[in-house]
């Protein structure tokens, strides 16, 4: 860790609003995202599981620093490259390693998978397979949320691509006429899918679009969950105060392909090596211990739990029940009669 | 029993499901202080305020998420589209979220809303303002789909849409509006996927939906007159469909006629005859079985192109005695 002497000794906000146990808890949690997925990744290599699924390797400093100051009665709603929301929101890895082996056990009962992967009961209001799809509907959850007054919030994710749907404009002018408490988070990984960020919009930065909607739009670096969680600790605060609405883009990167099928023709070796250097993971550890926050033991015993936890979640997934087919039309309808 | 028009009796329906659920709210364009583009709303925003009868932005797409995620956390949303035809602009909203989001999440969630559509032809709004898009939506499962056509029948049925624990898409004929009929005062329930027999006969079973219903009676009327007994069912319920009705009067006819606004291909006829064709029923048909749909073009600007555009009264009559007549 040679980063660490550069740190300096007059830590940021993050560092001193959350205690050290909560902050290993965030590094473990980003952990159990990368293994995860990367457990996920190898059950479909070794065939395990099927379909496909969308990494999001390289981008645990904005799942986990958007989420982390969430309250379980918050909702989010999530994307196409979910895991890392949804784990940061509170699931339970082994329950989603069910629903990627299609069980019982699941999430969603094994009829949703990778792509609709979501605890409910943590205020998850579903992964989405519709680019743009979760924005909209993050705006109602807000709008339900004034209504009933409490002071929760409806964080939104979504990618740099999602934001060329109209969808995307649709949903922030609702937000921002209606000043409803709304976290729209944008995770710029530089590309929707292939075509990068450059040919799909004519402005340099997702946030600039903001203005249009007369909401504030700030831009933090994904790959520091610090840098992340400050300019997200802000738009939560304004949201719950009932000044509306923000625009938060994340600047990152996701070192793995878009998805399955992808032979990476879209981009240089270089640059992705240049990204994995700047690996939000190994850069808070070394915040983390440059603050006398953890010890390398402790980083260590952190990054071995995590390891064991997703194992025992594999193996758990394989073990579980297979749905029966007879069953394929439960749950369309509330009432089975229907 | 004091008469209300088809607008006033929906009008009735959303403020007795509002004084009754604090959860539901309306949402839509001009549906303020306009009071709708077909006056059904009127002046509800006088007496629920704008925060339960909200204008908002010309957004059919974001409305009908917005819809969505309020139903997910707690309300329930009752969304008026100014026309059915901008439908078409919120369907991924409507047919990937809305219908699927309970399956997709393990029967987790639910997503209690209702869609208003304002529907049909015969208003010179030519060919997109006046679609009738209900086989669309009905071909979604997730989605269930009625098409009242009677001002009693509209205030019943979206009580019990409102009611209902998932999406529930309303088709209402424009033509309809301004008609009036008997309504109950007290709120009641008309259950979801039971078809009507609007009129008992012995010699042919027509099954019709919204205006077609009342364009069927008055054939049969006409009809009664040669000596030709008509039943007309009123379907009321697309999604789900009521088989057994339909099955048990074809039985009884031994013919039967679909009759829907709708373009006729792949349309509502085609199930229902479908439906009867896979059943026993099929064994009592003494004819062919007759529909009568919607043409195969968009719905034409020409008044008189307009109605030939979709089924009227005199070939409905011509139609079903020949069906009778054994002219087929
Ligand atoms: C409406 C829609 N269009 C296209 C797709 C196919 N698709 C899935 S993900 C994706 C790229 C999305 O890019 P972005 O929003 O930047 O998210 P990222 O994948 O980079 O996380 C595309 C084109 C889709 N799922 N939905
Ligand atoms: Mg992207």
């Amino acid at each position: 860790m040679n980063a660490v002497g550069k740190i300096k000794p007059n830590a940021r906000p993050f560092y001193q609003k959350y205690s050290a146990g909560q902050l290993k808890e965030a590094l473990r949690k980003m952990y159990l995202i990368r293994r995860f997925e990367e457990g996920a990744e190898e059950a479909y290599m070794r065939g395990l599981i099927h379909g496909t699924m969308h990494l999001s390797i390289g981008q645990e400093g904005s799942a986990v620093g958007a989420t982390m100051a969430l309250r379980n009665s918050d909702y989010i709603t999530s994307t196409h490259r979910g895991h890392g929301h949804c784990i940061g929101k509170g699931a339970d890895p082994k329950l989603m390693f069910a629903e990627f082996f299609g069980k019982e056990e699941g999430y969603c009962r094994g009829r949703g998978g990778s792509m609709h992967i979501a605890d409910v009961a943590t205020g998850n209001l579903g992964a989405n397979g519709i680019v743009g799809g979760g924005l909209p509907i993050a705006v109602g959850a807000a709008l339900a949320i004034k209504k009933q007054k409490r002071d929760d919030v409806a964080m939104c994710f979504f990618g740099d691509g999602a934001s060329n749907e109209g969808a995307f404009h649709e949903a922030l002018n609702m937000a921002a006429v209606w000043k409803l408490p709304v976290v729209f988070v944008c995770e710029n990984n530089k590309y929707g899918m292939s075509v990068p960020t450059e040919r799909s919009m004519a402005v340099a930065n997702v946030a600039d679009r903001a203005s249009a909607y007369g909401m504030p739009g700030v831009i933090a670096d994904g790959n520091s969950i610090a840098d992340v969680e400050e300019a997200i600790d802000e738009a939560i605060a304004r949201a719950r105060r009932g000044d509306g609405p923000t625009l938060v883009e994340c600047k990152t990167y996701r070192t793995r392909g878009h998805s399955r099928s992808d032979r990476n023709r879209y981009r240089t070796r270089e640059e992705i090596e240049e990204w994995k250097a700047r690996d939000p993971i190994p850069h808070f550890e070394a915040e983390l211990m440059a603050h006398g926050l953890a010890t390398e033991a402790e980083v260590n015993a952190i990054r071995n739990s995590a390891e064991a936890e997703i194992a025992a979640g594999i193996e758990f997934a394989r073990l579980g029940t297979d749905p029966n087919p007879a069953e394929v039309t439960r749950d369309v309808y509330s009432n089975e009669a229907a | 029993m004091r008469e209300l028009t088809y607008a006033q009796a929906i009008q009735e329906a959303l403020a007795q499901a509002m004084d009754a659920d604090p959860a539901v709210f309306l949402m839509g364009e001009d549906i303020g202080v306009y009071g709708g583009a077909f006056q059904v709303t009127g002046d509800l925003v006088h007496r629920y305020g704008e925060e339960r009868v909200m204008d908002a932005p010309i957004s059919e797409l974001g409305q009908a998420g917005v819809a969505v995620g309020a139903a997910l956390a707690g309300c329930k949303p009752v969304l008026e589209f100014q026309f059915s035809d901008f439908a078409t602009l919120a369907m991924e909203q409507i047919v990937n979220q809305a219908a699927k989001l309970r399956y997709m999440l393990g029967g987790k969630v639910n997503v209690p809303l209702v869609m208003r559509f304002p529907a049909g032809s015969g208003t010179g709004a030519a060919a997109q303002h006046s679609q009738s898009l209900d086989a669309w939506l009905a071909h979604v499962p997730g989605l269930k789909v009625v098409q009242p056509s009677t001002p009693a029948d509209v205030k019943g049925m979206l009580l019990a849409a409102i009611d209902d624990p998932d999406p529930v898409m309303v088709f209402e004929h424009k033509l309809l509006y301004k008609m009036k009929g008997e309504v109950p005062e007290e709120p009641y329930r008309i259950p979801i996927g039971k078809a009507h027999v609007a009129r008992k006969g012995r010699d042919v079973t027509v099954v019709a939906t919204s205006i077609m219903v009342h364009k069927s009676l008055e054939a049969a009327e006409t009809l009664a007159a040669e000596g030709i007994d008509v039943e007309v069912i009123d379907l009321r319920t697309l999604r789900p469909i009521d088989t057994a009705t339909i099955i048990g009067s074809v039985k009884k006819t031994s013919r039967m006629a679909c009759v829907y606004e709708g373009v006729k291909t792949l349309g509502i006829g085609a199930e229902i005859s479908a439906r009867i064709a896979e059943s026993e029923a099929f064994d009592y048909l003494d004819a062919p079985i007759l529909r009568l749909g919607g043409a195969e073009s968009p719905i034409p600007y020409n008044p008189e192109l307009e109605k030939a555009a979709v089924p009227q009264a005199p070939g409905i009559v011509e139609g079903l005695r020949n069906l009778v007549r054994g002219r087929l």
